[in-house]
């Protein structure tokens, strides 16, 4: 069985789809690691077994009667909390909405049952979504599988480190600043935050709605990319998805090759504040795509440092009113209502006890930010510096296909040494946002470990929106490489808790 | 209640020229909501009618409904504003239990529709322009039933009952600019605005804008300067005000009410008024002292709309003809005074007029039934008059009977009695209930000599030049034939057999 962990979501579908071992062993196998490791790691909220073995009966009776099983058909997958679920618990890792059944599926959760993927449960992650380091869940942090003492990134840790530690083969994240990239870059997994409206929000608690985008976690280039394709696409019930086809991602992670690509690295995406291990790996993954046949070009991008500025502006005025639904009224948590109290002061009891400190900053951040006489300032501003973001982008894809760049300054910290320190915490989103506020395509994956500490190091590519493809092609390329110099792939290198 | 001090208003008038604003919502007809598929249709259980995005659940999403957007800009071309070509919704952010998002989505500084105006007609003819500000898109919130108090306001309320089902019902709201310049008919002008409004969003077919229903609630800003004076004073906006006659009582109320505070050297609190149908009265409501932080920002969940030039023109060319002028149409056609043509739209009769007129009828025999026996009907039953089960084109093949002489007055009367009594169509009423005059000059014949035999003092009367008599022979043929004859026919008969000139 503990084969079945440790292959990718391509070989295990290929298993089950060739009768080699059904989607109820692999869903087991899986069962029972949880069973084994999560104590430890606590990369769950909430696990499904019924559901899931239901689900896999349903795969393996499809197998039996001879129909045709899609690319991820039986393969387990562990979904972020942040999704809503009709038969399991939807709590975006808040108090506030403990034990809350939504009574709908998000169009994501309906795609993944349309693909016969199997859902094992719902993975932890910092409050709303808020946080770099899953510490700000109410439910307690999770351990990275390299270090349990370390984070295992944020929000997403859940989902990268049921990856890691072998959990799931595929999960699902969501990536505001950096909340599936960051992780993934932490763990030694693969992360892409896709182009903004390619995988339908429907269903997805927001945060920052202008922001936020579902995508696909994985341990390998190619399974992100099998992922990709099966939870993309238009959607209806989302106004800002994308209606057009989606980029052959598949075809290009099958296809890996850097061989006359222009590849960009970006002056602001150094500096003060990296890891030397960091750079490093990086400045070797940059030496690798030139020996594969990448040239490289010096790109300048001065908006890039007002980025993370814009962006503490930005998602908190969104989710100061995104938020302002917790009120108590018709969901979620309700404390004080004890027939002496108006509505007013149930809301404000159940909000005061109900969201954490890291999401109440960024409501009142946000709620400031957006107040008459402070608009034009704070919000406005914001606004302007990300059009600039989009220009610099703009222009630099003129000059380049992708940009590279280390996925996040630092690997993984001690579990609490940031906790106290909002701004050290948010600088971890140092890379990754900027890719947000342009609402373009962007993907991390390993590329080693930093000599000093050991843990895992990642490697930002980013590409210019719709062009998600792109991503797998160099993305696919680059892990070969990696793989071929170390001989193995690095999660090998992972203690086996 | 307290006790308001009032100067009286023509003693205000006479100080002070009132500025009003107004600010109409109206909620459109549309089969679904503003953001979602859930039906708009009245009188559905509690909370029936709600899906995740009207009831604001985590993760769900808007989209905007097309018909909204096309109700809104007829909306507007009809109010001769321009058209937005680019324009996007905003979050108004504030909290209360029945808004299920904590948000209403509307819009802010880029309203589908603006700079326009509305010509409305006073009752004796004259034509007051007033200028549109905006009309904008945004969604109705639910509604709260407080329990257990004795107002069924909130103040001393045991629980509060939510019901979603009108949350997400697209609402136009349409702002007018500062009313200036109306003086004393100022009450009399929102008044006709309000009316013509609503008159134009009926004949748009984008709203029944049933006031009675809520489907158009009014806003009555109004503030009074001294007379002579540019400066706009402190104002006041008295809120929800449900009827035509309630929004010119509000406004005269608050004339008053501002002036006798003025002129007893107080200052006039901007806040908001409930305005009290019983007595005309408005009451103290919440203090707008600083302008209230909406903290407004794009609604990042929906895409902007982007009406296409063409798609918009395509609406231009279809607008109906407005109100205003097609009752004037009607008025020169029909040759009505505007009085009359003014009581003929308070009774909601012009569109049955008119129809019944196309289905062959002449415009006083239209008018005449519609305004009079039928219209009492409807009073009787206490419904509208196009709710009566008659339709324009029964009441004009009665009117086409009278016309040829196959009913009288009171025998139409009773056929459309058997109509409305669900008898069948006026042919087979006359059928069923044999009402045809008779005309059958034999039988009259022998009726009428039966009369001036049954009569000798009045015949003879009658022979003596006294023709005005005849009426009382007419009245005993009328009974033998018990009514279906041609009383003018009769008369002739009668004179004619007593040699006597008509």
């Amino acid at each position: 069985m503990a084969d079945l962990i440790k292959l990718t979501a391509a070989e295990t579908a290929a298993k089950i789809a060739s009768g080699e071992v059904t989607a109820v062993e692999v869903t087991e196998a899986h069962l029972a690691r949880i069973e084994a490791v999560d104590e430890k790691v606590h990369a769950y909220l909430h696990v499904d077994r019924e559901g899931a073995l239901a689900q896999a009966r349903a795969v393996d009776e499809k197998r039996a009667r001879g129909e045709k099983l899609g690319p991820l058909a039986g393969v387990p997958l562990a979904l972020k909390d942040i999704f809503t679920t009709r038969t399991m618990p939807t709590t975006v890792g808040s108090k506030i909405l403990e034990g809350w059944i939504p009574p709908y599926d998000a169009t994501l959760t309906q795609r993944l049952k349309d693909a016969d993927v199997v859902i094992l449960g719902k993975t932890n992650m910092d409050e709303f979504a808020m946080g770099s380091s899953t510490e700000n869940s109410a439910y307690g942090p999770t351990g990275n599988p390299w270090d349990l003492t370390k984070i295992p990134g944020g929000s997403g840790g859940g989902s990268s480190a049921a990856l890691a530690s072998f959990q799931a083969p595929l999960a699902i994240g969501t990536d505001t600043g950096g909340s599936i990239r960051q992780p993934a870059a932490v763990t030694g997994t693969v992360g892409v935050k896709p182009t903004y409206g390619a995988v339908s929000r429907y269903g997805m608690v927001a945060f920052s709605s202008s922001l936020d985008q579902g995508g696909p976690c994985a341990r390998t280039v190619l399974d992100a990319a099998l992922l990709h394709e099966a939870i993309a696409g238009h959607d209806e019930l989302d106004s800002t998805s994308i209606d057009a086809p989606v980029p052959p991602v598949v075809e290009a992670a099958r296809n890996g090759s850097v061989q006359g690509m222009r590849v960009g690295v970006v002056k602001q995406f150094r500096g003060e504040g990296y890891q030397a291990g960091v750079v490093q790996r990086f400045e070797e993954s940059v030496e690798l795509l030139k020996s594969l046949g990448a040239e490289i070009v010096e790109l300048d991008c001065p908006s890039f440092d007002l980025a993370l500025s814009a962006y503490y502006l930005l998602a908190p005025s969104e989710c100061s009113s995104n938020l302002a639904r917790f009120d108590a009224m018709r969901y979620g948590m309700r404390v004080g209502d004890d027939g002496t109290k108006s509505a007013e002061e149930v809301t404000a009891l159940t909000r005061e006890a109900g969201f954490g400190d890291e999401v109440k900053r960024r409501v009142i951040l946000g709620t400031y930010a957006l107040s008459s006489g402070y608009y034009d300032a704070y919000y406005g501003s914001a606004q302007k510096v990300r059009t600039l973001i989009t220009q610099d982008f703009a222009k630099s894809f003129e000059k380049v296909d992708v940009i590279v760049s280390p996925t996040t300054p630092t690997t993984a910290f001690p579990i609490g040494e940031r906790a106290d320190d909002p701004m050290a915490m948010y600088l971890a989103d140092l890379c990754t946002i900027p890719t947000n506020l342009a609402g373009n395509a962007a993907m991390s994956l390993p590329c080693g470990l930093a000599p000093e500490d050991g843990l895992p190091v990642g490697l930002q590519i980013i590409a210019p929106a719709m062009k998600d493809d792109r991503l797998y092609q160099v993305g696919a390329a680059v892990e070969a490489a990696f793989v071929e110099k170390w001989g193995h792939p690095l999660l090998e290198e992972a203690p086996s808790l | 209640m307290t006790v308001t001090d009032l100067v009286p208003y023509e003693d205000a008038l006479a100080s002070y020229d009132p500025v009003m604003g107004l600010e109409v919502h109206v909620e459109l007809g549309t089969k679904t909501k503003m953001f979602c598929g859930c039906a708009t249709t009245l009188g559905a259980d509690a909370n029936a009618q709600t899906c995740p995005t009207c009831l604001g659940l985590p993760g769900s999403l808007p989209v905007v409904n097309a018909i909204g957007v096309e109700s809104a800009i007829k909306i507007g071309l009809a109010l001769n504003c321009s058209i937005a070509e680019w324009c996007r919704f905003a979050r108004k952010n504030y909290f209360y239990p029945d808004m299920p998002k904590n948000f209403q989505t509307s819009q802010y500084d880029e309203p589908i529709a603006y700079d326009g105006y509305l010509d409305v007609q006073l009752e004796d003819g004259e034509v007051f322009r007033v200028q549109i500000e905006r009309a904008h898109m945004e969604e109705d919130t639910g509604k709260s039933t407080h329990v257990g108090g004795a107002t069924g306001r909130i103040h001393g309320a045991s629980h509060s009952l939510l019901d979603y089902n009108r949350a997400g019902i697209p609402l136009i709201e349409i702002v007018t600019k500062p009313i200036e310049g109306a003086g004393e008919r100022a009450p009399e002008v929102a008044k006709a605005y309000v009316a013509e409004l609503r008159e134009l969003v009926r004949a748009l077919g984008v709203s029944e804008a049933r006031m009675e229903m809520g489907q158009m609630r009014c806003d009555v800003n109004l503030s009074l300067r001294p007379n002579g004076t540019e400066t706009f004073g402190t104002r006041s906006e008295t809120k929800n005000v449900n009827s035509l006659r309630s929004v010119e009582r509000a406004a005269r109320f608050e004339i008053q009410r501002h002036a006798a505070v003025l002129s007893s050297g107080g200052t006039i609190v901007q806040e908001t008024r409930h305005f009290h149908e019983e007595d005309g009265s408005t009451t103290a409501g919440r203090i707008k002292d600083n302008a209230e932080d909406y903290r407004y920002f794009p609604e990042p969940d929906l895409v902007p709309v982007a009406p296409a030039r063409a798609w918009v023109e395509e609406l231009r060319a279809v607008l109906p003809e407005l109100p205003r002028i097609r009752r004037n149409r009607l008025r020169e056609e029909w040759g009505v005074s505007a009085h009359d043509m003014q009581s003929i739209l308070n009774a909601g009769a012009v569109d049955l007029i008119v129809a019944t007129i196309e289905a062959g009828a002449g415009s006083a025999a239209a008018r005449k039934w519609w305004m009079g026996e039928l219209a009492r009907r409807a009073n009787e039953d206490g419904v509208e008059l196009a709710a009566l089960p008659i339709t324009p084109a029964q009441v004009a093949r009665v009117a086409a009977l009278v016309d040829e002489g196959s009913l009288n007055d009171k025998l139409a009367r009773q056929t459309i009695e058997g109509v409305l009594a669900g008898e069948g169509d006026p042919d087979t009423v006359v059928e069923k209930r044999g009402l045809k005059v008779v005309s059958d000059e034999g039988a009259l014949g022998a009726a009428v000599d039966e009369a001036i035999v049954g009569n000798a003092a009045i015949a003879d009367k009658i022979r003596g030049g006294k023709v005005a008599a005849a009426g009382a022979l007419v009245g005993a043929v009328m009974k033998a034939t018990r009514g279906q004859a041609d009383a003018a026919r009769v008369r002739e008969l009668i004179l004619e057999k007593l040699g006597v000139e008509g």
